[in-house]
């Protein structure tokens, strides 16, 4: 059977739906945002399967643009993490359930 | 032979993403950084497929060689031992698999219902040349802006890993 649109996009739907589960399920603020990062992923193969079975280069120029923002976040995010686990000495999300430091 | 290099990438994409998320042999978030890159890579793979050659050169250097060696950083810097040792709530273990469930269902149902790419024939190429034409023509003020992005955000983490913030 040959591959087109549908197959990319069902491979990104499930991928998606791993980092979800990912993100529900663990209380470790890295490992959550690993799993961001896996659902992120998801999007962008959306954007360039679209972008390759319509003929226009945009959704291409879009992941462009996402992976240069997802670097910028994951800086400050990691950045953040490390910011927190110096005042708490924790990552566990249930440790930093108050707004207080 | 593309067929099978398809079915081959995605089930390695799936496959390592799994690891990530509930890895069966090892609760060390190391391995999951390490599975993170795999999945990416195989990513990188599906977009060589696609045709999108220069974003699967952008994802393997820029996420497989940067932001996966920032979480190993991270990860070695801050020391996670004690996650090897905590067990998954059953709230969240049953909560969460029934959620991304109904949303793979959803979203594979409404695929399967629109048939979005019937009748089309790819022909673009993501070739440098063609991605590098298109972006300083019609996007130059948003590759400007995202320049100014990554040095707000250069600033930002050097702020905030400070040891006192005054």
């Amino acid at each position: 059977m040959e591959t087109g649109l549908e197959h990319y996009l069902i491979v990104s739907a499930l991928l998606f739906s791993l980092g979800l589960l990912g993100v529900v399920l663990h209380r470790n603020l890295i490992l959550m945002f690993m799993s961001l990062e896996l659902m992120l992923n998801a999007a962008n193969l959306t954007l360039v399967a679209f972008s390759r079975f319509n003929n226009d280069l945009d959704g291409q120029l879009l992941v462009f643009f996402i992976i240069a923002v997802a670097a910028a976040e994951v800086a400050i995010g990691l950045a953040l993490i490390v910011a927190l686990f110096r005042r708490r000495q924790t990552t566990s999300t249930e440790d930093i359930a108050t707004l207080k430091l | 032979m593309t067929d099978l290099l398809f079915y081959l990438l995605s089930s390695f994409t799936l496959l390592f993403g799994a690891l990530v998320v509930v890895n069966p042999f090892s609760r060390n978030p190391v391995t999951s950084a390490m599975f993170l890159a795999l999945a990416i890579i195989s990513t990188a793979g599906l977009y060589v497929l696609l045709h999108a050659f220069f974003l699967a050169a952008v994802q393997i250097l820029i996420y497989a060689g940067a932001i996966i060696v920032l979480f190993l950083f991270v990860i070695m810097l801050l020391d996670l031992r004690e996650e090897e040792q905590k067990r998954f709530r059953l709230l969240g273990l049953t909560g969460g698999v029934l959620g991304s469930l109904a949303i793979a269902t959803a979203i594979i149902a409404t695929i399967t219902v629109a048939e979005p790419g019937a009748g089309k024939t790819p022909e673009i190429e993501g070739t440098t040349r063609q991605l590098g034409n298109q972006l300083f023509a019609d996007y130059v003020l948003p590759f400007e802006i995202m320049g100014l992005l990554l040095l707000v955000a250069m600033m930002g983490v050097i702020l905030l890993s400070k040891k006192q913030l005054r």
